[in-house]
C-alpha cells in the first residue's frame, strides 16, 4: 500500500467518521435525556437523504404526507392527554405545532419544489420536513411510556424502527437514490483531492459539534436537558418538563439524522433501509462512550470510520463484520467496569 | 378565616393497593411554618411527594383556592410550590451555579438574577463554591444548595423533607434559622422532621403523624409540652 492510498483511506474514513460522530451524539443525547436506545436514528438519515434527493430532481417527496399524519396524531394525542388542563393558550400552541406547522411546510414544498431549485434551499426544506418528525414521534410512541424500563423503551424503539423502514419503502420505493453535491468546489492538496462535499462534511460536523457544546454549556434549555439526564426527579422538581426535554432531544436527533443523510447523499446510494446500518455504526461509537460521553463518542466515531475504510480496502466483503466486531471487546471491558446507569423510576 | 394557601381534605395516598396515608386534612396559611412530625414510615415524605405531584393521590387539594389535583409537577412549581426532597436530588454533575440557575427555570431572567443574589446573601458558602460541581459538596452544603435551588423559583410554599437529616448540629441550627427568616419574609413552610423538638421550636403549628393518620394537631407551643410524650415513642432525646 503506498502513501497516497493510505491518505485516501484516511480521508474516506474521516469523512464517514464525522457522519458517525453526529449520529453517535444524537444517540447519546437521546439516551441520556429519555433512556431510549434510539434504534430508528438511522431512519432519519434515510428519510433526510431521500427527501433531499427527491427535492433536487424537483419531485414532491411523499414524506410531507407522513409529516402531516405525524403532526395531527401527535396533536390529537396531546390534546386528549391534557384534556382536563387545557387552556386557550395551550390549545392554540398544540394546533400551531401539530397542524399549522406541517401544513405550512406542506404548502411551502408544493410551491418551491422545482428541478432547478438551489441545493441550499432544498437542504432547508428537507430539514423542515424531517426535523419535526422527531418530536412528533416522541409524543406518539414514547411519551406514554416515559416511566417504562429501559428494556421496554428499547423494544418500542425497535418497533418504531421497523415501522419507519416499512413506511420508507412505501414512500421512497425500493430503488436507491443519489443527490447532487451541495457545492462543486474541489481542489487538491499535494496529491490528495478534496471535494466540496468532503469539506462540507468536516465543516458541518465541526460547526454542529461547537453548536451543541454552546447549547449545552451556555443556554438554560441546554442546561435543562443536561439536568434531565443527570437527575430526572430533580429536574421535575425545579419545573423542567421531562416530556418537553424528550421532545427537544428528539428534535436534535432528527436534525442531526437529516443533516447526516443530506451530507452522505452525493457519495453513497441511499435506499429506504440504508439508514439502519449507518445508524448502527454511530451506535458502535456511542457504545464506546458508554452512551454517556460525547468526546469519547466523537473519537470512537472517527476510529470506526477509519477502520471501516481500511477494512473495505483490504477485505471488503468483511467490512461490516470487522466494524461491528469492534463492539465486542468494548462491551466486555464495559461489563467489567460497569458504570452505573440510572435505572430508577 | 381567609383562604388558606394550601388546604387538603379527605386526602389519601396509596402505593398500589397499600394505602400509606388515609383521609387526612391539613391547612397552611400565609407566612407560617407548619410542621408534620412523626416516626419513620409514618407517611410524612409520602405526603410531601404527593402534594408536589410526584405521587398520585386521591382527595381534595387546593393551592391559593385553586384545585390543583390534576396538575403536573412543573405546573405546581409554576404556581409557587416547591419541594426540597429528603435525598436533595441535585444535579451532581453540574456546578453549584448551574443548579441554582435551573432552580429558576420557570421564572424570568431578571427574577433569576435577583434570586441568585438573594440565595448567595442567605448562603454565602454557596457563593464561594459557585464553580464547584454539586456532587463534590459536603452534606451541609448540599442541603443549602437544595434549599437555594428551591428558593430560586420564588416559592410561596416551600416544603422541606428532613432538612436536618445527617447534618452536624451547628449546620442544623443555621438551616433552621434560615427557615424562620424565610417565614418572616413571607414564604409559608411545610416542614417534615423526625427531629420533633427542633421542628416544634420554630414552627407555628404542628401535626403529629402516625401510620398515615394525623393523631394530634395544634399550636407548636402547646405541642412542645406534649412532645415529652412524643419523645417517649419517637425515641428522640436531647
Amino acid at each position: 500500500m503506498d502513501g497516497l492510498i493510505l491518505l485516501f483511506l484516511l480521508q474516506d474514513g474521516l469523512t464517514n467518521g464525522a457522519i458517525y460522530a453526529l449520529l453517535g451524539f444524537a444517540l447519546v443525547l437521546v439516551f441520556a435525556v429519555t433512556r431510549i436506545i434510539f434504534i430508528p436514528q438511522g431512519e432519519f438519515v434515510a428519510y433526510g437523504g431521500l427527501t433531499f434527493a427527491l427535492l433536487s430532481i424537483g419531485k414532491i417527496p411523499s414524506t410531507i404526507w407522513l409529516l402531516l399524519v405525524f403532526g395531527i396524531a401527535s396533536c390529537v394525542i396531546q390534546l386528549w392527554r391534557t384534556r382536563y388542563l387545557l387552556t386557550l393558550r395551550s390549545f392554540i400552541r398544540e394546533i400551531a405545532g401539530g397542524i399549522a406547522l406541517p401544513l405550512a411546510v406542506f404548502f411551502l414544498i408544493r410551491m418551491l419544489a422545482r428541478p432547478d431549485q438551489s441545493a441550499w434551499l432544498n437542504f432547508l426544506l428537507t430539514l423542515a420536513i424531517v426535523v419535526p418528525m422527531g418530536p412528533y414521534l416522541y409524543r406518539i410512541a414514547f411519551q406514554p411510556l416515559a416511566n417504562a424500563s429501559v428494556l421496554t423503551l428499547l423494544i418500542a424503539a425497535v418497533g418504531v424502527h421497523l415501522s419507519m423502514v416499512g413506511l420508507g419503502l412505501v414512500f421512497f420505493g425500493p430503488e436507491g437514490l443519489r443527490a447532487p453535491t451541495l457545492t462543486d468546489i474541489s481542489f487538491t492538496l499535494g496529491k490528495l483531492p478534496f471535494t466540496g462535499q468532503t469539506i462540507a462534511v468536516y465543516a458541518v460536523t465541526l460547526a454542529l459539534t461547537g453548536g451543541l457544546y454552546l447549547f449545552f454549556d451556555r443556554t438554560l434549555r441546554g442546561k435543562a436537558l443536561r439536568a434531565t439526564a443527570a437527575n430526572r426527579l430533580g429536574a421535575r422538581l425545579v419545573g423542567i418538563s421531562v416530556a418537553g426535554s424528550g421532545q427537544i432531544a428528539f428534535a436534535l436527533s432528527s436534525f442531526l439524522g437529516a443533516i447526516s443523510g443530506i451530507l452522505i447523499m452525493p457519495v453513497t446510494t441511499v435506499y429506504y433501509d440504508t439508514g439502519f446500518l449507518i445508524g448502527l455504526k454511530g451506535f458502535v461509537a456511542a457504545i464506546f462512550g458508554a452512551l454517556a460521553s460525547y468526546p469519547i463518542t466523537a473519537v470512537a466515531a472517527i476510529a470506526v470510520g477509519i477502520i471501516e475504510a481500511f477494512a473495505s480496502f483490504h477485505a471488503s466483503s468483511y467490512k461490516e463484520v470487522i466494524v461491528f466486531m469492534l463492539i465486542v471487546p468494548v462491551l466486555l471491558w464495559r461489563s467489567l467496569y460497569a458504570p452505573q446507569i440510572e435505572e430508577d423510576e | 378565616m381567609s383562604t388558606p394557601l394550601l388546604s387538603i381534605a379527605d386526602y389519601s395516598i396509596a402505593y398500589g393497593t397499600v394505602e400509606a396515608v388515609h383521609d387526612i386534612a391539613l391547612n397552611i396559611g400565609d407566612s407560617e411554618i407548619v410542621t408534620v412530625i412523626g416516626a419513620n414510615g409514618a407517611g410524612k415524605s409520602t405526603l410531601l411527594n404527593a402534594l408536589m405531584g410526584v405521587l398520585p393521590a386521591a382527595g381534595q387539594v387546593r393551592f391559593a383556592g385553586d384545585d390543583i389535583a390534576r396538575l403536573e409537577v412543573e405546573q405546581r412549581v409554576e404556581l409557587g410550590m416547591c419541594l426540597v426532597p429528603e435525598k436533595r436530588e441535585l444535579f451532581a454533575s453540574m456546578t453549584v451555579e448551574d443548579n441554582l440557575l435551573l432552580g429558576g427555570y420557570r421564572v424570568s431572567a431578571d427574577r433569576r438574577r435577583r434570586g441568585m443574589d438573594d440565595v448567595f446573601r442567605r448562603f454565602p458558602r454557596l457563593n464561594e463554591r459557585r464553580r464547584q460541581l454539586a456532587g463534590t459538596l459536603s452534606g451541609g452544603e448540599r442541603q443549602m444548595l437544595a434549599m437555594g435551588r428551591a428558593l430560586m423559583s420564588s416559592p410561596r410554599l416551600l416544603m422541606l423533607d428532613e432538612p436536618s437529616l445527617g447534618l452536624a448540629p451547628k449546620i442544623v441550627a443555621e438551616i433552621f434559622r434560615i427557615i424562620t427568616e424565610l417565614r418572616d419574609s413571607g414564604v409559608s413552610i411545610l416542614l417534615v422532621e423526625q427531629n420533633a423538638r427542633a421542628a416544634l421550636r420554630i414552627a407555628d403549628r404542628a401535626y403529629m403523624m402516625e401510620l398515615g393518620l394525623f393523631t394530634l394537631e395544634g399550636r407548636a407551643g402547646d405541642l412542645i409540652g406534649d412532645a415529652r410524650i412524643a419523645e417517649s415513642y419517637l425515641g428522640i432525646s436531647e
